[in-house]
């Protein structure tokens, strides 16, 4: 019962934040990047829900408007990991033995990299910037399903109904799309919500080092990087970017075990 | 027992290499020529541009250049940091003492914690488990910067308990170690937790219970050995995250060490200096993972007498 109560909020947080990074116009009246030097470091009053910002920028509106390119890079680095590692592990589970044992070892060797410092190594050579953060993330969780689609296939490629369709004489690549994809699809999904909240956190803090967006984007890591010399001063410039992106994660988190739960 | 040893030494000496094959795939696929990626945005002399050429064999085919490489990295030549005029060895080895202190700290905090925590909790009423896992699912959320930032927010600038600048000793030591703790002490505990319930249902600590022994007795000298395993094999893991951590709690704090050096050479396009990162930390993963190999030799004793 507890746990449904759980699983609900987190869903209507998502739901919040989803229409904060579809139309963020609904939930907040003026433009992100709208200055007003005479209100300055403004503490949360009526006016100003979170305060402003050293430039007189209402807080609130500013960690709305954060939404879309924060969602963005959490969910963009996921879909291309879960492309490339799908492709990585079919590659390895229907290619024979010697291209299994090439794919793995490079996953393997992936995996004990740590990962930041992976992604920091990618940014050093494509520079800073949205994309180039997402395809530093990619690169590095990429190898986790690598891993799971291979063993879904191993398991899936034994099964009866694969038998049947192979001696039926359907092409391999119709075997794959038609059988075994659908049928790893759903350890996948679990995995890949999981590891969306852990893609943010990820795409966050390289912003907050200065390595995604640049400024004045309105995006949550970003927003707290900018913020560095006040946090002294204006406390609501260090809380509120923050919780949204931990109650963002909090509530994918939730979702996704309850998902896990459901599966297993 | 051969077979682990060999499978080991397999699996780090393909960790190192890939190490350095992928700082050395790095280093030709940004863009510009390989010689200013290395000079990066300092400038330099004629002379020391002709001898980067030769020391890298710039001049030679690819296959060549990799080999010369290889051959430098595995006499522990990690290059030389133009922008910081000193050896990329140089450069980590300064930096290395502060890093080590946090690291060193952390993992004792986080493995006290979680022992004690994890010691506490199994199979205790359900509003205590309750309780600490929906601590633990807001510890893996929190972000480790922002987890930072409001230590500094609230304990240094409105509280004013701890320095807010880098200060050296236990004092500028608390609040990152506090920041770098949460996640691995949260993961930690729930891992261990899990592993003393089951231990817990086990007969030998039946045996134990039958024979008089208290509840706590049981869990310390019987269960929580077995709760120890998984926690070990999480070590490698902690030790990855423990250096990306480091790269914002450093900056966040104003401390010295390998994250503030990491962060400044990714900003200043100091690609030698990431690349020597990235080795140093590979050898430190496969050094971790044989420490690891001989704890668990020491925790379960049927592992040795298989020896």
């Amino acid at each position: 019962m507890r746990a449904r109560v759980g699983v609900g909020a987190a869903s209507a947080v998502l739901a919040l934040i989803t229409l904060a990074a579809l139309a963020p116009g609904l939930l907040t009246g003026g433009p992100p990047d709208q200055a007003d030097a005479l209100a300055a470091l403004e503490g949360p009053s009526a006016a100003h829900w979170f305060g402003t910002d050293a430039n007189g920028r209402d807080v609130f509106t500013r960690v709305v408007y954060g939404a879309a390119p924060s969602l963005l890079a959490g969910l963009g680095a996921t879909a291309l990991a879960v492309t490339v590692g799908t492709a990585l592990g079919l590659l390895a589970a229907l290619g024979g033995r010697v291209l299994d044992e090439v794919v793995m070892r490079l996953v393997e060797v992936v995996l004990a990299l740590p990962t930041l410092l992976l992604a920091l190594l990618v940014i050093t050579v494509t520079g800073p910037g949205t994309v180039n953060v997402i395809l530093a993330i990619a690169l590095y969780t990429a190898p986790s399903y690598a891993r799971l689609v291979r063993a879904q296939t191993m398991v899936i490629r034994r099964a009866g109904y694969v038998e049947a369709a192979t001696s039926l004489g359907l092409s391999q690549g119709r075997i794959i799309l038609r059988h075994v994809l659908p049928n790893a699809f759903e350890p996948l999904l679990v995995l890949a919500t999981i590891e969306v909240g852990i893609a943010l956190v990820a795409a966050a803090s390289l912003s907050y080092l200065g390595l995604g967006p640049q400024p004045p984007a309105p995006e949550w890591g970003a927003m707290l990087s900018g913020g560095r010399d006040y946090f002294s001063v204006a406390w609501w410039i260090a809380i509120f970017p923050g919780v949204a992106i931990t109650l963002t994660v909090l509530s994918i988190t939730v979702v996704g075990r309850h998902l896990q739960r459901r599966i297993s | 027992m051969t077979k682990r040893i060999l499978t080991r030494l397999g699996t780090s000496v393909l960790v190192l290499w890939g190490a350095v094959t992928v700082s050395f795939t790095a280093l030709h696929l940004t863009p510009g020529n390989v010689v200013d990626v290395l000079i990066g945005s300092s400038i330099v002399t004629p002379e020391v541009r002709a001898q980067i050429i030769a020391d890298y064999g710039l001049d030679r085919p690819l296959p060549v250049q990799y080999a010369t490489y290889l051959g430098r990295v595995l006499r522990g030549d990690l290059g030389q940091s133009y922008q910081l005029h000193e050896s990329v060895a140089t450069a980590i080895g300064t930096q290395l003492g502060p890093s080590l202190q946090l690291a060193g700290a952390t993992l004792l905090v986080t493995v006290v914690v979680s022992t004690t925590l994890a010691l506490l909790t199994a199979r205790r009423r359900r509003w205590i488990r309750g309780l600490s896992s929906g601590l633990e699912l807001v510890g893996v959320s929190i972000p480790t910067f922002w987890a930072a930032i409001l230590l500094l927010t609230v304990f240094s600038f409105q509280l004013g308990w701890f320095p807010a600048v880098g200060a050296d000793g236990w004092s500028g030591l608390v609040l990152p170690v506090i920041a770098t703790s949460i996640p691995i002490t949260t993961m930690l505990t729930q891992l261990m937790r899990e592993s003393l319930e089951l231990t817990l249902e086990e007969p030998f600590v039946l045996t134990a219970r039958s024979r008089g022994m208290s509840d706590l007795g049981v869990r310390l000298r019987h269960a929580l050995r077995h709760a120890l395993v998984p926690a070990v094999t999480l070590l490698g893991w902690v030790v990855g995250l423990l250096v990306g951590s480091m790269v914002a709690v450093e900056q966040i704090f104003s401390r010295q060490g390998i994250g503030q050096l990491t962060l400044a050479a990714v900003t200043g396009k100091d690609l030698p200096v990431v690349m020597g990162v990235v080795l140093v930390t590979a050898v430190l993963y496969v050094v971790v993972n044989i420490v690891i190999d001989l704890l668990y030799l020491v925790i379960d004793p049927r592992l040795r007498s298989a020896a």
